[in-house]
């Protein structure tokens, strides 16, 4: 088994999510990139965990599936806020951020 | 903090310090919350002054107690003197006095620290210092009693009363002070109240000038007791430093000026100069004139500055100094001195004057300062126990005095103090007040068994006793001239036919040809001195308000609004309790208070309470000696010191007018140990002596008498009109009326000629020198910054601030366009960042 199989896997996933991330215009399907971002990140720590028979990236890792399901329920309030008052999640007519 | 096994103390002697201490307190607190208060801050006023007079009751009974202590047994007697019970001590017996030195309870604590000096407050009891806060608490007490009833509805209500609470906290601080530094303190305090209270009415200004002119003339004074401060400090430093204390000690300063190493020029010098400060202070020649404009205040604060505070203040500190004065003037060694010389001039001048006044209160301003002349004339003859006595008696009945002529003005005479014009057969209206006038007055002047008698009559005896024949003479036509000029005003007060207000007239008539007057503008203001617009106006609104007159109808309530109650019956009438009760009780004190000290019926209470002994105290074992002492050299000191040499001062006693000065403590310092104060001998009481002054008396009194039915009656008198129709005569009256030109001397003379070359010198100064110099400083400032304004401020600031604005404004919109609002675009940002951040990471730790 080499820690390569798993970084091939999660570099896999990480360079999806990001291309959700800045690709799509839906927001539940940029949220559902960051899922995958993390969770890439997941994966990482849970491989290098088991290569260094280290208990600390496992326990970091539930730390950060964690705080990702609580990121997404914020995200998900919003992408419904935003919905109800502008009967539209796409991403590329939220500009009101422009400077 | 010293050696008490022997001398009895006690809580109240022990903490004295507190008798000041509460009515400075309540002065802050009547100034703080007095307006909210139900009696305007009165009430706290009158607490404090009671709670001090309680704390002053009980420190003089443990006083007492402390001098009967060291009397009692044998070994009681000089304290200090421990191991050596038993042993024949020096004992006065026969002479009905302790001989032995009691100490003074002595406390304190550094209030600053100078360049190693220590500036302390503390408390320095010993007999003068009780007597004094005694008279002083309860004076004030009853004069604060007595403003409740007088300035009622004033409109400074409770500012009159924290300045009068303050007047006597200033006092007491000052009679309590166990350094110089505390003694300033106090007379400043005193200084500046006595200004607000002499001013209280200012809105006119014949009130105000007159609180400037005492602040001033007092002022002048004032500089000698600083001068004198420092030259005896410089002087006592290093005796006192060697006895571990200071040269602002006024226990350290008495026994300097009395040991051996003191310089006699410095002393002297010393003594000059303290004792300008008293002249001022306590109104003696030359610098008496601003004492009757002081009758512009309100009658109460006449009664307690001329009883028993400020104007006793000068006397105190030359009674407190005492052997500074002794030893620095030579008091008892010459026939004349300094202070025996100006306290006499005062007597005569004063009293002279007091015969051409119309104003009762200043008929009564001049005779304080004749009493105060006395005072100290008493003290420059060596006559020190008389002269304090004196102090004590007088407080009484010239404060009842003052406070029965308050209540004529209040209640008789409709606000005036003008004699002739508005008194008059007042005896029948007003009893209580007649009775304790007519009391005060024997007091005063000097009829047997009243008051005045045992102490003035034992300052002449005992001028004549020291050998001070001049002023002895001095002293009785003093006494003759106090009899004939108060028979003159008690005349004009309460007998004859009563005229003016007096008789019930209405007093607006006179008000505005009156109003001005340049001798009675300080009284007649008593009427008005309340209207806030100026008097005329105050009387042209009277005038058309009719009969409500001093009503003045209103919304502002002030002093004579107490009175609209009684103006409807209009004419004299008796004053309300709150005037009488003090009057009372003070008339009756009055007749009893001598009789502490009166040889005639054998009482001697207060020579043995009040006057140190003048013994040589064992210096190593007194508080100011503790630090040099060793116990070895106790047995000689006091074998040679206190034994050898107690006993001239009996010598002195039993002799007749023998000068104690050579002898135990008087010029010549003692060898061993110390003396605080100077051994003086007492004129053995002899009815016989008093008879010329008795006779003198009478003789003053009858005679005026009789010039008073003559001039003021109707009985046919040779010298009716005597200053109309003799041009020698009428001279000697304008002199008198005019005070000698002395005012005229002071402001026209002296103050002209002072002050015009200096204010032209220093008007060319200022035209010439200073605005050159300010002009020209302006001018070279301007330069400089109108060349910092162009080249600094407009290029190198303004520039460095517009570039950074520039800057960051063209930065802001070059990176504008990165702020586009879509969130994709700045996701996409965060990771190229990261992504080069990652690449940077990486070729880094290759």
């Amino acid at each position: 088994m080499y820690a390569v199989n798993f970084l091939l896997l999660s570099a896999a996933l990480f360079c999806i999510g990001v291309f959700g991330v800045i690709a799509r215009r839906n927001a539940v399907m940029v949220l559902m990139s960051i899922e995958l971002i993390l969770n890439s990140v997941n994966l990482n720590l849970v491989a290098f965990a088991l290569m260094n028979n280290d208990v600390d990236g496992h326990i970091f890792a539930l730390f950060v599936i964690a705080v990702a399901a609580a990121e997404v329920g914020v995200g998900l309030a919003m992408v419904l806020m935003i919905y109800r008052n502008r009967r539209s999640i796409a991403l590329d007519e939220l500009s009101e951020m422009k400077g | 903090m010293f050696a008490t096994e022997a001398l009895t103390s006690g809580w109240f002697l022990e903490n004295a310090w507190l008798i000041p201490l509460i009515p400075t307190v309540a002065f802050f607190v009547i100034l703080g919350f007095g307006k909210r208060m139900p009696q305007g801050g009165s009430e706290v006023g009158i607490a404090s002054m009671m709670a001090s007079l309680v704390l002053a009751a009980g420190a003089t009974y443990q006083w007492i107690q402390r001098v009967q202590s060291v009397e009692g047994g044998s070994e009681g007697a000089l304290g200090a003197i421990r191991g050596f019970a038993g042993s024949a001590l020096p004992s006065a017996a026969e002479t009905g006095h302790s001989a032995a030195y009691v100490e003074p309870v002595i406390r304190h604590w550094t209030w600053w620290q100078s360049g190693g000096i220590e500036f302390t407050l503390g408390q320095h009891i010993d007999g003068l210092a009780i007597m004094v806060l005694l008279v002083v608490t309860f004076i004030s007490l009853l004069v604060q009693v007595y403003s409740t009833e007088y300035v009622k509805g004033d409109r400074r209500y409770t500012h009159f009363f924290a300045a009068l609470t303050l007047f006597s906290a200033g006092m007491l601080i000052m009679v309590l002070a166990e350094s110089m530094v505390q003694f300033i303190l106090g007379w400043e305090i005193m200084g500046l109240t006595s200004f607000l209270l002499i001013g209280h009415w200012w809105e006119d200004g014949a009130n105000s000038r007159a609180a400037l002119k005492a602040f001033f003339t007092v002022r002048v004074g004032d500089m000698g007791l600083l001068v004198g401060t420092a030259i005896i400090y410089f002087g006592a430093s290093q005796w006192a430093q060697a006895r571990g204390s200071n040269g602002f000690s006024i226990q350290a300063i008495s026994g300097w000026a009395l040991s051996e190493g003191a310089d006699s020029k410095v002393l002297m010098w010393g003594a000059v100069a303290l004792f300008i400060a008293c002249i001022g202070k306590s109104g003696q020649f030359p610098l008496h004139t601003w004492l009757p404009d002081a009758m512009a205040g309100p009658t109460p604060v006449s009664s307690l500055l001329h009883s028993s505070t400020m104007v006793v203040a000068g006397v105190y500190l030359v009674a407190r100094l005492y052997p500074v004065f002794f030893v620095g003037l030579d008091i008892l060694d010459t026939g004349v001195n300094l202070v025996a010389v100006i306290g006499g001039i005062t007597i005569i001048i004063a009293a002279a004057l007091a015969f051409v006044q119309n104003d009762i209160k200043k008929v009564l301003a001049y005779s304080t300062v004749s009493q105060l002349g006395y005072m100290m004339m008493g003290l420059g003859v060596g006559a020190w126990t008389p002269a304090v006595f004196h102090i004590f008696t007088h407080a009484f009945f010239k404060c009842c005095l003052f406070l029965a002529a308050g209540s004529i003005s209040h209640s008789g005479s409709h606000h005036s103090f003008d004699m002739k014009k508005d008194m008059g057969g007042l005896r029948k209206f007003m009893p209580i007040t007649f009775a304790t006038w007519m009391v005060s007055t024997f007091a005063l002047c000097g009829v047997p068994f009243f008051s005045g008698f045992f102490s003035k009559d034992e300052i002449i005896d005992n001028a004549n006793h020291n050998g001070y024949t001049v002023f002895f003479y001095v002293g009785l036509i003093g006494a003759a001239m106090t009899a004939a000029y108060m028979t003159r005003a008690t005349y004009l007060t309460f007998f004859g036919q009563p005229r003016g207000a007096a008789a019930g007239e209405h007093h607006d008539a006179h008000d505005p040809a009156h109003a001005h007057g340049e001798e009675h503008a300080l009284d007649e203001i008593e009427e008005h001195e309340h209207v806030a617009e100026p008097v005329l106006v105050g009387a042209a609104v009277a005038a058309t308000q009719g009969d409500d007159g001093h009503g003045h109808g209103g919304g502002h309530d002030d002093h004579g609004h107490g009175d609209d109650g009684h103006d409807a019956h209009a004419g004299p009438h008796e004053s309300p309790w709150r005037i009488t009760v003090p009057l009372m009780i003070l008339g009756t004190l009055a007749v009893f208070s001598g009789y502490l000290n009166a040889p005639a019926v054998g009482t001697e209470y207060f020579t043995e309470w009040v006057e140190p002994a003048g013994v040589v105290v064992g210096a190593e074992h007194d508080e100011s000696g503790a630090a040099t002492h060793t116990d070895t050299e106790e047995p000689e000191a006091f074998a040679s010191g206190v034994f050898g040499r107690a006993t001239p001062l009996l010598a002195a006693e039993d002799g007749e007018a023998t000068h104690s000065g050579g002898e135990g403590c008087g010029f010549e310092g003692p060898t061993e140990g110390v003396c605080y104060a100077p051994a003086l001998s007492h004129a053995e009481f002899k009815w016989i002596n008093t008879v010329p002054s008795i006779l003198l008396v009478a003789f003053g009194a009858l005679t005026s008498l009789w010039l008073c039915l003559g001039i003021f009656g109707d009985r046919k008198n040779p010298f009716k009109g005597l200053t109309q129709r003799n041009r020698l005569a009428g001279a000697g009256h304008r002199f008198l009326v005019n005070k000698y030109y002395l005012d005229d001397l002071y402001e026209k003379v002296i103050v002209h000629s002072v002050a015009h070359p200096i204010a032209k010198a220093a008007y060319w100064v200022n035209q010439n020198i200073i605005d050159g110099v300010v002009n020209g400083a302006g001018r070279s400032t301007k330069r400089t910054g109108e060349w910092v304004y162009r080249n600094i401020d407009q290029r190198v600031v303004d520039g460095a601030v517009n570039a950074s604005g520039l800057v960051a404004s063209e930065t802001g919109h070059a990176l504008q366009p990165v702020q586009s609002g879509k969130v994709n675009q700045y996701g996409a940002l965060l990771f190229g960042a990261a992504a080069v951040g990652a690449i940077v990471l990486v070729l880094l730790n290759v």
